[in-house]
């Protein structure tokens, strides 16, 4: 793979990851949510992929294949039951509206090249030079987290968060260590199972699921 | 070999509870192997005290004294646990709450939780660690959501998704570690992995920019799982839902073995940055964690969240010690995971019992306890005396030295402070207890008849202040673990 060639996959892999998860904020539709989520699961699987060719490392391009099939398949399929579930979940009840949420991620990706200029600075390439998308995607999911009450958006939350970190990972470090990287994975998975099943509890045991009644606990 | 058993005995035990139908034997096996737990932390301990560090499954596995250590504060802990789960157990088949498939998957998700927590003190690579950490998150949900009313439902949503989005920053500080290891300049790349020797090893050379922004993102992540203040709210709801035994569980060890992760991050931090940036941020923490404890104690009006808040109280001082983070603090700190471990567990135990009994867990409603159940309101009287810090119980000499320790290194000024926000703690539990134990006529006094509540809390508190009088059976090891993190 030539340098240029190997630059150029790898900024638009990356760019991609951002983009899905700005259009997350964008959409309303929580069935184009989870699409947009797993367009992500496929490009953060392409970063990986690229890197594993370009620094031949077949640690990696086994975690490509595991990304593909965990966030790019499974857990969108599994967003789709919670759907199905909990019907009020099909449109997000944004706290903030959209126009707002969208110049606030902006103002987002701006902080994260701020942060992230010490981490290029250690060692500085084409990988590294990437990190603030990776940490403009974990922030516009703790952005997400905190301003969308319905059960799926704040699955997609943490998800988007988690994905941030994975691109991030692999920016710098090119992965961690394979054991590392497969139980990773793997809590990512049985996370969204267990949240998947509160819902269904919650939904056979209440007749519904909803975030904006879970006020009884406080002090 | 002794560690890799360790993981086995309590794996085991799940698959049997998994594949045979519920009897009330797997309750009693569960226990069983918590003491096989146990009994193997403290040969751990014996060997690892005096000898080199021993390790299993190809490196895998490793165990200094600080884990071995923290392998017998598991096992003393969950034994304490798993003892209720045969009564408990009965009890909710009995009352309707559960069904026996229920209670199968309730023995299951006990020993996943242990194991996972027995993984992480025992894992070798830091990554590692921090994977047992969050599957400890995964393995006590459904338990923390075992009765699934809708407040259980509640607290177990709350709990995954604070717990998950406060780790995954815990992660990303690891990853951080990892890349200033590979760029350290003085390892060769092959050699480069999350392993604690190898970090231990290089940890003076690793950029400072970079091992600032992971200590912070550590101290906040697996903090959010130590129930540190900013990100404490989750321990509250979790510890009132789940049922006695698990919130004792999880009071009494999941917290300490997070703050176990963050004792292992602080010393590569303290050999890569100095001490001073690490212990700044731990104080903030502490400090921040004592406050909000205090302030939220004042007015609590449910005694299993008091119980709760309490934790967050206890995981501030030993944020505060390893601020500190000399020898003498770190055993102290050590010690008084030790000590939190069985009295916080006998208290949420019998805390159980009696919400059980009484049909609430308002502090308002619940009176005269010692008058009309003396024995189970004096086990809640006498472990709320040894979580106040009396004296012979253990936690008072740990906090006394921890508190040493701090004025050792210079900072008086956190002891005088903390020293406030405890007095408020203080009068606020006194007061809540004093509300829910005195008071009433002794001639109504309804007798417990369940041996298997008293035997084991009453021999906890009797540990308990038979270490604070002597810790003697525990100095070698205590020296020795502390010598793993101290500085």
């Amino acid at each position: 793979m030539s340098t240029s060639f190997y630059v150029g996959a790898l900024e638009l892999t990356a760019g991609a990851v951002l983009v899905c998860a700005v259009m997350t904020l964008w959409r309303r539709q929580v069935r184009t949510i989870v699409t947009m989520l797993r367009f992500q699961g496929v490009a953060l699987a392409a970063v990986a992929g690229v890197l594993a060719w370009h620094e031949h490392d077949l640690g990696l391009a086994i975690t490509a294949a595991l990304v593909l099939a965990v966030k790019g398949a499974l857990v969108p399929l599994l967003l789709r039951r919670v759907i199905r579930l909990d019907p009020r979940s099909r449109e997000t009840a944004p706290l903030i509206n959209v126009p707002a949420s969208l110049v606030s991620a902006a103002f987002l990706i701006v902080v994260s090249y701020v942060v992230s200029s010490k981490l290029t600075a250690l060692a500085p390439s084409a990988a590294t030079r990437l990190v603030p998308i990776g940490v403009a995607t974990v922030l516009v999911g703790y952005f997400m987290l905190v301003t969308r009450r319905r059960s799926v958006s704040q699955i997609v939350g943490l998800l988007l968060v988690d994905n941030g970190i994975a691109l991030v990972t692999f920016l710098l470090t090119a992965g961690v260590p394979l054991i590392v990287e497969l139980g990773a994975t793997l809590d990512v998975l049985l996370v969204v199972v267990v949240l998947q099943v509160l819902v269904v509890n919650a939904g056979a045991q209440h007749g519904s699921f909803d975030l904006d009644e879970m006020r009884e606990l406080h002090d | 070999m002794l560690s890799l058993l360790a993981l086995v005995i309590p794996l085991l035990m799940g698959v049997i509870a998994l594949v045979v139908p519920w009897r009330r034997w797997i309750g009693w096996g569960s226990a069983l192997s918590s003491a096989g737990v146990l009994g193997i932390g403290i040969a751990l301990s014996i060997t690892t005290s005096s000898h080199a560090p021993v390790s299993a499954l190809h490196g895998t596995l490793r165990a200094d004294a600080l884990s071995s250590f923290m392998v017998v504060v598991i096992g003393t802990v969950s034994l304490l646990a798993t003892l209720q789960t045969p009564r408990v157990m009965r009890r909710e088949i009995a009352e309707g709450i559960t069904t026996a498939r229920r209670a199968s998957y309730y023995v299951v998700l006990m020993q996943a939780f242990i194991t996972c927590m027995l993984t992480a003190v025992l894992a070798a690579n830091l990554g590692v660690l921090w994977v047992a950490v969050e599957a400890t998150t995964i393995a006590t949900t459904f338990l923390v959501s075992h009765s699934r009313t809708k407040k259980a439902i509640e607290a177990s949503w709350k709990y995954v998704m604070l717990c998950s989005v406060g780790i995954a920053l815990a992660f990303l500080g690891t990853v951080l570690v990892y890349f200033a290891a590979l760029h350290s300049g003085v390892a060769t790349p092959g050699t480069v992995s999350l392993n604690w020797t190898s970090l231990m090893a290089i940890a003076p050379h690793l950029n400072h920019g970079v091992m600032r922004l992971a200590i912070t993102l550590l101290v906040l992540g697996y903090g959010t799982k130590v129930g540190l203040a900013p990100t404490h709210s989750w321990l509250a709801d979790a510890h009132s839902q789940a049922p006695a035994p698990v919130s004792a569980l999880m009071s009494g060890v999941l917290l300490t073995v997070a703050f176990y992760a963050l004792l292992r991050f602080k010393a590569i931090a303290d050999a890569a940055l100095g001490v001073d940036f690490p212990r700044a941020l731990f104080i903030v923490v502490g400090l921040l964690s004592l406050l909000v404890a205090a302030i939220l104690l004042i007015a609590q009006r449910d005694y299993k969240r008091m119980l709760a808040y309490s934790s967050v109280e206890h995981m501030g001082l030993l944020a505060l010690g390893a601020a500190a983070g000399s020898s003498l603090a770190i055993a102290a700190v050590l010690l008084h995971m030790l000590g939190h471990g069985l009295t916080k567990s006998t208290l949420f135990i019998s805390s159980g019992e009696i919400a059980h009994a009484e049909g609430t867990t308002e502090i308002a409603k619940v009176k005269a306890l010692l008058a009309r159940r003396p024995v189970l309101g004096g086990i809640f009287g006498c472990g709320l005396i040894a979580l106040l810090g009396f004296p012979p119980f253990s936690l008072f000499i740990s906090e006394f030295t921890m508190a040493r320790a701090e004025v050792n290194v210079g900072l008086w000024w956190v002891v005088a402070l903390s020293l406030v926000f405890l007095s408020v703690i203080f009068v606020s539990i006194t007061n809540h207890a004093r509300h829910m134990l005195l008071g009433g006529d002794s001639s109504v006094a309804v007798p417990l008849n369940a041996q298997s509540v008293v035997v084991p809390l009453v021999a906890a508190l009797a540990t308990s202040s038979f270490m604070g009088v002597s810790a003697w059976p525990l100095l070698t090891l205590l020296r020795a673990a502390a010598h793993v993190v101290a500085r």
